[in-house]
């Protein structure tokens, strides 16, 4: 997947991957991180 | 090293406060006829007592067992179930309407006549909050009349019983002030009456201390005690101590969401070890907002929704006494802020860390204790089984340093891990209903350590993106 350029709002898990690294993930592909968010299902 | 001496493990079934749950308040009010759509799948309080994974927690059936137990548990139920267990017990509603009662020292929260009666006489004749235990009366109750001109005329919050029925109601603390609305108060003496069940049961232990000996107690529940200028303002912990009876007790609370018991009780064990106290409770009461928190998902299944019980917990750290386990002060594992949101990162910091730092590995810790969070309500909610994922993540982390092949990950998880079996009572689940099953396999069992992690989601308050861990190494007493 292309991220170059492309904004991104970083939905993570709190017991899986976290928004936070999600978003490190998205900005070194080059992507514009507009929203991190984390969620806690429990 | 200080040691956990004791520790008990509470449920009070609550199946009337359901609706009263953040989750079902919000999605009933779309709801054309709440009471009707809620009521088939209640649990009367003899299936909730028989529901295996609350047998569990109050330490009547064996973690191994229930990880046998055919499913899905609550269609086959514990035969011959005991309302109190060795860890503690799990309150019939009738008799916990009455406890919350009494903890109201402000006449805020009114019972029904035919309601409060009943509930009096049952929780008089409790072996450990009843009359002769020196705790505040049950109040006489009201007519249902006061009641409703307390809704209608006051603010008051109702608390209708499962069938619709007017059981009492809230009145608010101020007329103006959102922290002291009647279903804040409920929620606060939810909490409040939950870790005082969990402390007199502590203080009722065979050899416990004695009340007048516990000099710090700290809380570490959900709740946020406090009024329109400091929110959150609490001391739940000294509001407790007052009412189970600890006269030269003070206290406070620790709040770090869901992380909140691992830094209490690492916070107790420091208490004890620099000699400013001797004996120390950790608590906390259960969470009224998580009820019925994946009920939706419950009535998707036809099932009957287990997010129907309060929890509450109280443990005793105190001086090495040659026998209990110890509580390993130099072996804390913590997510710093440094630590990153990366899940390897973040399992390292919890686990191999601190377990380097005390010459152990992994695979010297017989049980880890983690999110209990019981799969049966989870689930059916879609929000998978949190306790097994943990361990997988966990299980791959001893991959990663070598110390098992990939192919004995399911046996390192069945084996070092634990069935989810807590009610989904967020800072309670996270790794202390564990406690009790592990104070006796590291005292007359054959566990040499046991490793506890909380994780807590500190973003959901959103003052920062972080979470948060602490993990604690409870092993075996080496003079024992």
């Amino acid at each position: 997947m292309e991220l170059r350029g492309k904004k991104v709002i970083a939905l993570g898990e709190r017991d899986g991957v976290p928004g936070p690294a999600v978003a490190e993930c998205a900005r070194r592909a080059g992507a514009e991180v507009v929203l991190t968010l984390t969620a806690c299902y429990v | 090293m200080p040691v956990i001496r004791a520790v008990s493990l509470v449920l009070a079934h609550a199946p009337s406060f359901v609706r009263l749950g953040s989750k079902p308040l919000r999605e009933l009010r779309k709801v054309e006829q709440p009471i009707e759509y809620l009521r088939p799948y209640l649990r009367d309080g003899e299936a909730a007592c028989a529901y295996a994974p609350n047998q569990v927690f109050i330490g009547n059936v064996g973690v191994d067992d229930l990880a046998a137990w055919p499913a899905p548990w609550h269609r086959h139920p514990v035969e011959g179930a005991r309302r109190f267990g060795p860890d503690g017990e799990i309150m019939p509603e009738d008799e916990f309407l009455g406890l919350l009662a009494a903890c109201d020292g402000f006449d805020l929260l009114a019972l029904d006549r035919d309601v409060a009666g009943p509930a009096r006489a049952a929780l008089d004749a409790h072996p450990v909050v009843g009359a002769a235990s020196g705790r505040p009366p049950v109040p006489d109750g009201v007519a249902a009349g006061v009641l409703q001109e307390r809704i209608e005329r006051h603010g008051a919050t109702p608390l209708l019983g499962v069938d619709g029925r007017l059981l009492g109601a809230v009145l608010p603390g101020h007329e103006e002030d959102d922290t002291l609305t009647g279903q804040v108060l409920l929620e606060n003496l939810a909490c409040k009456a939950t870790a005082a069940l969990a402390l007199r049961h502590l203080l009722a232990r065979p050899g416990a201390v004695a009340a007048e000996a516990v000099r710090y107690v700290i809380s570490c529940g959900e709740e946020a005690v406090g009024d329109r200028y400091q929110r959150g303002g609490g001391n739940l912990a000294k509001a407790v101590a007052e009412w189970a009876g600890c006269p030269r007790a003070t206290g406070s609370d620790v709040k770090a969401f869901c992380c909140g018991p691992m830094h209490s009780l690492m916070l107790a064990g420091a208490l004890v070890q620099s000699g400013l106290y001797d004996d120390v409770v950790v608590l906390a009461g259960g969470s009224l907002a998580k009820l019925g928190m994946k009920f939706q998902g419950h009535v998707k299944h036809a099932m009957p929704i287990v997010e129907d019980v309060l929890a509450g917990f109280a443990a005793h750290v105190t001086r090495d006494d040659g026998a209990s386990p110890v509580l390993r002060l130099d072996a804390v594992g913590r997510h710093e802020v440094a630590s990153g949101s990366a899940p390897l990162a973040v399992v390292k910091a919890l686990y191999s860390e601190p377990l380097a730092r005390a010459g152990l590995t992994l695979l010297d810790v017989d049980r880890f204790s983690l999110e209990l969070h019981n799969p049966e309500a989870t689930e059916p909610a879609g929000s998978g089984n949190v306790p097994l994922n943990n361990y997988r993540t966990l299980a791959s982390l001893a991959v990663m340093e070598k110390l098992i092949e990939r192919a004995g990950i399911d046996a390192f998880v069945r084996t070092r891990g634990l069935p989810g079996f807590s009610p989904t009572q967020g800072h309670i689940a996270s790794a202390v209903p564990y406690l009790g099953h592990a104070l006796r396999g590291l005292t007359e069992g054959h566990l040499t350590r046991t490793m506890f992690t909380g994780k807590g989601s500190l973003f959901l308050g959103r003052m920062t993106q972080l979470s948060d861990g602490v993990s604690l190494i409870l092993e075996r007493n080496p003079r024992r």
